[in-house]
Parts: C-alpha cells; sequence; structure tokens
C-alpha cells in the first residue's frame, strides 16, 4: 500500500501511523468510565457520539468494526431493562401513571417487587437512564476494540503473563468467530431452503456455530504452540514466583479497582487507591518480567505525544466526572422523581467533548490516510484488487 | 535430521492405531512427500514431527521420534519451534495477529530473533513469497491463497531446519502453487532445509521430491525412490498412469521426462495416414479422440448474467460479466486466487447482491426469491462443505434433508448411496473422510434437484479415486438436465469433467470458450497430457488411450 503522497489535505497534520493500542484503551476506558458516572441521558448520549465520531475518524481500513455490534447490545439492554420495569417494576413509585396492567398479587416477602399494575413514566424514564449508562460503557468498550484490536493490545503483554496469554488470545478470537461463522452457518441454511429467522431456526445455528468455533480455537492453540509461544528460557524459580505472585496481585487489584471506579456506587473513590496499588504491582511485575522477557519486538508502536494526549484526553471527563459526582454537582446523578430535564453541567460537558479532540491529536491510520488521499484527489473509490 | 523409530500412534478411544510402523531415517536437506489415500494417516505422521502428537492431540505414542537429536517425549511444540516449521491446511485458523507483516513477525518475536536481523528477514520473507504489496493488509480480506502464502512465511521466517507442510498448495492456483512449491525447492537446494510435505494433488509436487513415503490405511512405508513408489501407489497423478498405461520405463515422473518418452507417439498420433489426403479430418489419430467431444448444448438457459458487478466491501470482486449458463453442460471457472470466482458463485446462488446488472436463475432473480423456493432451483456446495451438515449422524442429516426440500423420505440416502457408495450411516459426519463429507454434502444440496448446480473449489483434500467418482457424477447430472458450474483450480479435473471453461482475473472474464481449446491453449492451465503432447489437443489420459486405438 503506496503511502500517499503529502499533499495540501487539512488533515496532514503529521505522517500517518498507527497509533499505540494501549492510548486506545485507556481513552477508551476512561470515556467508558466517565459514562458510568453519571445518569443525565444528555451527556451519556454525547459519550456515544463522541465515541462513534472517533471511530469513524481514526479507526484503520479493514479492522474489524466492533462499534456496531456493541451499540446493537447496549440497545437490547435499553430494551430489557425498560421491558423489565414495565412488567415487575423498579421500586420508583412515580406520579405519572402511563398504564394500568392487570395485577397479579405477589406474597408480602417479595415487597418492592410487583407483577403488572400501573406503570409511571419516572420508572421507565430510570430504566431506559439505567440501560442507557450501560449501553454507553459498553459502546466505549466497542469503540476501543475497533480502534485497537485486542491481539494488537495483546503484544505489549508481559512476559509473565504468557501462561494467560494463550487463554486471552483464544478467548479474544472465540467471540469474532462466533459471529462470523454464525454468517456462514447461516447462509448455508438458506442454501438448504430455510429463511434462517425465528427462533427455532437461531437454536438450530448453535451446535454447528459453536463446534466450528471452539475447532478453530484449538487449531489456534496448537498454532501459537508450535510457533513457539510461551518459550522462555529456564530461569530461577524463585524469580518465577515472585514475578507471577507480583502480576496476579496487581491484576487482581486493579480489577478490583476498575470495579470500585466503573460500579458507580456512592464510594467510587474507594475503588482509586486500589487501582492505584494495583497499578503499582502490575507496573512491578511488568519490570521483573521484562527482565525474563526472551521475545523481541518487531516495529512496536512508538509511544509520543499523541498517545500521552489520548490518554490524557480519555481520563479526564473520568476524573471530572467522578469529581462531579462525589461533590454532588447538579446533573451528573439525575433524579427521576419529580421528572424534570436535569441541568447540564459545564465541565462535564467540556470534559466529554474534549475527549473527541483526540480524532485531532492523534495521527490518521495509513491505509485510510491512503483512501482518504485518494478520494480526496476525485479518484473513484478505490479498488482493492482482490478479496475471494 | 529427523528420526522416527518403530512409532505408532493410537488416539484415546480409538482400537485401531492412527498410524503403525514408522521406521524412518530422514537426512538434511531432502525433501520428502507423504502419499496415500484420504484419511489415510498423514495429517498424524505430520503432526508427529513437531510433537502436535501427542503433546496436543492427546492419544499414545510408541516408540521414538526425535528431531535434530531431541526427541518429542522431553520436548514440547514450543521447545522445537526453533528447529521445525508447521504450516497447517486451513490458514485461517492458524492465524494469531491481524495483519501480514505482524504475523510473519510473530514467530521470530517469539524465538527472539534480534530486531535488525528480524527487519531483514522479514522484507526477504515477504519478496520470497510474493507478498511485498500485501504488507499491511488485515489477514481476513485475504483470498485464500494469498493466506496460505502468508502462512507459509510466517513459518519461513523464523529460519526452521525443517518444514513440515500439510497439503500446501490446496487452495491455490497452478501458478501460485508453483511459485510456493519452487520457493520451497529453493530453499531444499540453497539453505540445506529439509521438507517434509503432504499433498494430494501429486502432478504439483512429485517431481519436485526426492523421497516419498506412502501411508496405507495408517502403515507407514520406508522412504522410497518416487518412481518405484509410483509404479504401486495407489494414489498417483495422470503422467503416471500415462506411463503405466504405455509401459515406459523408467517411470516417467515430470512432464519433461514424459515428453521424451513421448516423442514418437506424437507424430504417430499427429499424423495423417498416408493415402487419405482427400479426408485427412477423419481419419488423423488425433481425430478419434477429439472429434468425440460433445457440442455445448444451448437449448435451455439456467442462469443468465447480464453485465454483472459484484461489490465486497471496498473490493469490486466481479465486474461487468456477462453470460450464459446453459443447462447439459458442466462449466468449470478458473483464475488465479482472489479472481472473482467465489463471489460469482455467491452471486449467481442469491447469496451476493448484484451491486449493478443482473442476475436470472432459470428466468427469475435469486435474490428476490424466498430461500425455499431458491433452493429448487440453484444449489450451492460451499467452500467447506462442513457448514452444510449439522447432524450428530449419516442417517439424521439425510433425514433433516428430506424434510428440508419436501422430498419423499429416503431421497437424499438415495443419492447418497449412489454418490458415496455404502455408507455406515451411524457415523458422526465429522468421523467421515474429506471425499465423503463432500459427497452428503452434495446429496443433501441434490435432494432439491436445482437446476443450477454450483460447487465452489470441491476438490480440496480430494484423492484421485474420490475425484474420478465426482467426475462421473457431475457428468450424469448435466446429463440428466442440469446445469453444472464449478470454480477450481484443479486443471485435472477440469480436463474430465468440463464442457466449457471460463477464465476470471480481477473480476472480468478473459477467456470463455470449450475446454479443449482453453486449456491447451494456455500454459498455465493446461493439465499434464496436453503439456507431453503439445502442440496436439489431448487433454486426458483417455484421449491417449483412444488415439492409440486401432482404427476400426
Amino acid at each position: 500500500m503506496p503511502h500517499p503522497a503529502p499533499t495540501r489535505l487539512r488533515m496532514r497534520r503529521r505522517d500517518p501511523r498507527m497509533v499505540h493500542p494501549v492510548a486506545w484503551w485507556v481513552w477508551g476506558v476512561g470515556l467508558a468510565a466517565a459514562a458510568a458516572h453519571t445518569t443525565n441521558p444528555a451527556l451519556l448520549f454525547m459519550v456515544v457520539a463522541v465515541a462513534g465520531w472517533v471511530v469513524i475518524e481514526r479507526r484503520e481500513v479493514g479492522a474489524l468494526d466492533t462499534f456496531g455490534p456493541f451499540l446493537l447490545i447496549g440497545l437490547a439492554a435499553i430494551a430489557l431493562r425498560v421491558l423489565m420495569t414495565v412488567v415487575l417494576g423498579n421500586g420508583i413509585r412515580g406520579e405519572i401513571v402511563i398504564v394500568h396492567l392487570p395485577e397479579v398479587r405477589l406474597p408480602d416477602w417479595l415487597a418492592g417487587l410487583r407483577l403488572g399494575g400501573s406503570v409511571s413514566l419516572e420508572s421507565v424514564v430510570a430504566a431506559a437512564t439505567e440501560g442507557l449508562r450501560l449501553a454507553a460503557t459498553l459502546v466505549c468498550i466497542g469503540a476501543a476494540n475497533a480502534l485497537a484490536s485486542p491481539r494488537r493490545l495483546l503484544r505489549y503483554a508481559p512476559a509473565t503473563l504468557y501462561d494467560v496469554g494463550t487463554a486471552v488470545v483464544v478467548a479474544l478470537t472465540f467471540a469474532p468467530q462466533l459471529v462470523e461463522l454464525a454468517g456462514r452457518v447461516l447462509a448455508a441454511r438458506r442454501l438448504r431452503g430455510h429463511s434462517g429467522r425465528g427462533v427455532r431456526e437461531l437454536a438450530r445455528l448453535v451446535v454447528p456455530v459453536l463446534e466450528g468455533a471452539l475447532d478453530r480455537s484449538l487449531d489456534l492453540a496448537a498454532s501459537m504452540e508450535s510457533r513457539g509461544y510461551g518459550r522462555t528460557p529456564v530461569r530461577d524459580r524463585r524469580d518465577r514466583v515472585i514475578g507471577s505472585t507480583l502480576a496476579v496481585a496487581g491484576a487482581v487489584g486493579t480489577t478490583a479497582g476498575l470495579y470500585g471506579v466503573l460500579a458507580a456506587s456512592d464510594r467510587g473513590w474507594l475503588g482509586l487507591p486500589t487501582l492505584a496499588v494495583g497499578l503499582v504491582l502490575l507496573v512491578a511485575s511488568l519490570v521483573l518480567g521484562a527482565r525474563r522477557d526472551a521475545r523481541t519486538a518487531y516495529r512496536r508502536d512508538p509511544w509520543r505525544a499523541p498517545e500521552w494526549a489520548a490518554c490524557a484526553l480519555g481520563l479526564l471527563p473520568a476524573v471530572v466526572l467522578l469529581r462531579g459526582e462525589s461533590a454532588g454537582w447538579p446533573g451528573i446523578t439525575v433524579a427521576q422523581v419529580p421528572l424534570s430535564w436535569p441541568p447540564l453541567p459545564v465541565p462535564a460537558v467540556a470534559a466529554i467533548a474534549l475527549a473527541g479532540l483526540v480524532a485531532w491529536v492523534t495521527p490518521v491510520p495509513p491505509r485510510l490516510a491512503a483512501v482518504r488521499s485518494r478520494t480526496a484527489a476525485g479518484a473513484p473509490a478505490p479498488l482493492l484488487p482482490e478479496a475471494a | 535430521m529427523i528420526e522416527l523409530v518403530n512409532v505408532s500412534v493410537t488416539y484415546a478411544g480409538a482400537t485401531v492405531p492412527a498410524i503403525t510402523g514408522a521406521d524412518l531415517r530422514i537426512e538434511e536437506g531432502e525433501l520428502v512427500l507423504v502419499v496415500g489415500p484420504t484419511g489415510s494417516g498423514k495429517s498424524t505422521l505430520l503432526r508427529c514431527l513437531n510433537g502436535l502428537v501427542p503433546h496436543f492431540s492427546g492419544g499414545t505414542l510408541h516408540g521414538t521420534v526425535r528431531i535434530g537429536g531431541r526427541d518429542t517425549r522431553e520436548h514440547r511444540p514450543r521447545d522445537l519451534a526453533d528447529l521445525v516449521g508447521f504450516v497447517v491446511q486451513d490458514p485461517l485458523s492458524a492465524f494469531v495477529t491481524d495483519t501480514v507483516e505482524d504475523e510473519i513477525a510473530y514467530g521470530m518475536e517469539a524465538l527472539g530473533v534480534g530486531p535488525a536481523a528480524m527487519r531483514r528477514r522479514l522484507e526477504e520473507t515477504l519478496d520470497l513469497m510474493g507478498l511485498a504489496d500485501l504488507r499491511d493488509r488485515t489477514l481476513r480480506e485475504l483470498s485464500g491463497g494469498q493466506q496460505q502464502r502468508v502462512a507459509i512465511g510466517a513459518v519461513l521466517a523464523a529460519g526452521p531446519r525443517i518444514l513440515v507442510l500439510d497439503e500446501p498448495t490446496s487452495a491455490l492456483d497452478p501458478v501460485a502453487a508453483e511459485e510456493v512449491l519452487g520457493a520451497l525447492t529453493r530453499l531444499v537446494h540453497d539453505l540445506g532445509l529439509t521438507v517434509v510435505v503432504a499433498e494430494h494433488r501429486l502432478e504439483r509436487v512429485i517431481h519436485h521430491a526426492d523421497r516419498v513415503i506412502l501411508v496405507e490405511g495408517g502403515r507407514v512405508s520406508a522412504l522410497l525412490d518416487p518412481a518405484a513408489a509410483m509404479t504401486h501407489s495407489p494414489v498417483h497423478p495422470p503422467v503416471v498412469e500415462l506411463g503405466r498405461r504405455l509401459g515406459w520405463s523408467p517411470l516417467p515422473l515430470s512432464v519433461r521426462e514424459a515428453r521424451r518418452h513421448a516423442r514418437e507417439l506424437r507424430v504417430r498420433i499427429g499424423a495423417t495416414p498416408p493415402g487419405t489426403h482427400h479426408r485427412p479430418s477423419q481419419q488423423r489419430p488425433l481425430d478419434r479422440a477429439v472429434g468425440q467431444d460433445r457440442a455445448i448444448p444451448q437449448q435451455a438457459v439456467g442462469a443468465r448474467l447480464e453485465r454483472l458487478t459484484v461489490r465486497r466491501g471496498l473490493v469490486r470482486a466481479v465486474h461487468d460479466v456477462s453470460l450464459t449458463l446453459y443447462v447439459g453442460s458442466v462449466t468449470a471457472v478458473m483464475g488465479r486466487n482472489g479472481a472473482g470466482k467465489s463471489s460469482l458463485l455467491g452471486a449467481i446462488a442469491g447469496q451476493l447482491p448484484a451491486s449493478a446488472g443482473r442476475v436470472e436463475v432459470t428466468g427469475e432473480d435469486p435474490t428476490r426469491l424466498a430461500p425455499r423456493h431458491r433452493c429448487r432451483r440453484v444449489g450451492l456446495v460451499p467452500q467447506d462443505p462442513d457448514l452444510l451438515l449439522y447432524a450428530d449422524s449419516v442417517a439424521a442429516e439425510c433425514r433433516a434433508a428430506d424434510s428440508d426440500f419436501g422430498v419423499p423420505e429416503g431421497t437424499t440416502r438415495a443419492i447418497l448411496d449412489r454418490i458415496a457408495g455404502p455408507l455406515d450411516i451411524a457415523q458422526h459426519p465429522r468421523d467421515l473422510s474429506e471425499g465423503q463429507r463432500l459427497a452428503l454434502a452434495l446429496s443433501v444440496i441434490l435432494a432439491g434437484r436445482p437446476t443450477v448446480l454450483l460447487l465452489d473449489e470441491p476438490t480440496r483434500g480430494l484423492d484421485y479415486p474420490a475425484k474420478r467418482r465426482l467426475v462421473a457424477i457431475l457428468r450424469e447430472l448435466a446429463a440428466d438436465g442440469q446445469a453444472v458450474v464449478l470454480a477450481t483450480h484443479d486443471v485435472e479435473l477440469v480436463a474430465e469433467v468440463a464442457d466449457r471453461v471460463i477464465v476470471l482475473a480481477d473480476g472480468e472474464v478473459v477467456t470463455d470458450g470449450p475446454t479443449r481449446t482453453v486449456l491447451t491453449g494456455s500454459p498455465a492451465f493446461a493439465p499434464q497430457v496436453a503439456k507431453i503432447f503439445h502442440p496436439l489437443a489431448l487433454l486426458t489420459v483417455a484421449d491417449v488411450v483412444r488415439a492409440l486405438e486401432p482404427a476400426s
């Protein structure tokens, strides 16, 4: 793929290159954390819009588009949440009743739950917002996935995590393979005269798709094995034990900390110290691991100013919203009773909007840049020679 | 380099060993070809060589496998990775990364090759495998042949001393296959690499081989001389078949050797017998073979394409193709990897929408038909026939197909019996051999009696006897009033079965004509017999035999 000659195009701030995957994931997770800490629908929509726009601007040609599927899952989450609320209620007693459903009396020990009965607008709005929060969080992860595939991310995983590595790669490839195989099996079903629609049809997909994906995962593991994945020179046993312990402790700490931060409980600040300790442990294990890492690196993505900027821009909304939530700024956590339009907290809006700046400060991925310069020069849409 | 002492392998739960009595010693710098019918244990033998059997597969291995002095009992595949490179049959399933460049670098990274050496070797590999233009592509968007080349390159780059390949050219077009095999022989000759290859299309590799191992029903032969092995091998390429029929000795293995034997025959077959100058075209031996060609029937139209263009994402897979496919004929669609063959078939089957132009199958646009009506008009056996099979036994699969197509019970069974011969119908489709699975998938599709039958690369993994059965079936179907279209790289199959050949390049039709004219006119697509008898227009061993029959 020839790199485009320098032209007078506006976007030519810096030479096209791939941005470090860790930077994209920090950005995505930061935005996701921000989304998890507000129930203001306007802010949540903003997060989704920013994530979507950055994906459009910076997803490399040919990279798997995971944004769409994650968005769909998010929408499904909203629908499910609302449906559950209509049928079962969510404990919010609103004043504006939309509809009365026939109610089934439940025993007293199931207080707070109901089956049927009156459905209030407030409870539905609350459910939809909760769903939207989940959806926005998912979409941010989907965006990170589309901007930097997990396989690229894994190249930077420390040697200490080798043993986990095979499992992670296999797991990561399993899901996309399921989707791809489902498509192919569905096409094959049509060849046998089935429409491929309906629950029974979907049920028939399950076995061949799972079998196929499992087979392929085994093939992949065999391939990694025979290509020397996980070859470590025989080392001091103590060294290895310390390294692994640090890595596991760090991973657990980081996960717990992330959970504390993401799970929008009131104790959001408690999550941060755990996260910090976990990260320190992880870094320590990385340093230890790097010493016994016999792998070499081929053309690793550099870590320069755009990567720092992406991290900062992703973490900014997370920090601002976390601060806003704990300080009780109006419009971060919205009460549904009484129902009213929440105010828009200016710092939060600004922080989320700034996160979108990442599409300016990072370089364009090379193939996308080539495609764009060709279409901008008035050439017909690029015709890659093949794909059969 | 490779030493097997009395090796036998029995998989868990199996009653008979997958291979027995393997007693071999392969020296450095040899190209060894493993030959045998499908399901005979070739893959098991290959997987022993880097320790995947038994470390990964499970089962019990008796005897000793020693690779470069390391016993596979104590060394896992990863510990042998610097010594043995292993290329599997389906490259896509073995890719660990997302892009061509990363994939080639992966093995070197794992082995700890220094950055400067890695960079240099990567560039060399890209050139060697002809991948320089594809370096930053994602692996999923490559064609099958390109993927195969990446898989081989990725293993090669890591610099192993032994290369083990399981059917490396099964997905490649003739030219690309020749390139890959050429690269392999270069590695053997120049770098002293040891190469072990299993391959069904012997016509492509046999003349490169130094030694042959025959595997039949799990019994592994000693290292044989290729010519000696071919005199009694149950699977053999057309050139060997011809040599055996005509009693040539020593048995030729390459076209070049066979041409020397055939020098006198070429004159005899092409010559006009004396005294028949007034009616020469009726009397030459050549015409006895050629004169029996059927004209391509043109009465009933099976499918018609008008200025069809198919796009797949950014790629224009099929461009401005106009074709008419007639009932009663077998048409072969050929062309290099990624030329748009599968896309063309997909469009005819109504799986891919036309982005311009139109497709008609027996007068209707297939994309507008409901699947249950569409499958009566057009049937497609996909490249991976397993996709069509869901049931847990052959019998259940047949019953499901009967109900899918609303045909009387037993229809699919009857078709299967005719195609595959007697089968144990209680078996799981996965336990069938490659050829039997294809037969089952074909039977399922045929149960719908589609007017147009499409087969995408049907000979992957088929041995010669299975191919012969397939040829007979397809001819019969065409005679029964179906339009049969197959996309394939297998020129020998095309020579046997097709009336008409369409060659695609970059999604456009470059040649369209009767098989004999197209195949004998092209060096890339000529079958072995045509190369041996060039410039005479003979395609198959049967053609030669017919030409040599005494004039009646």
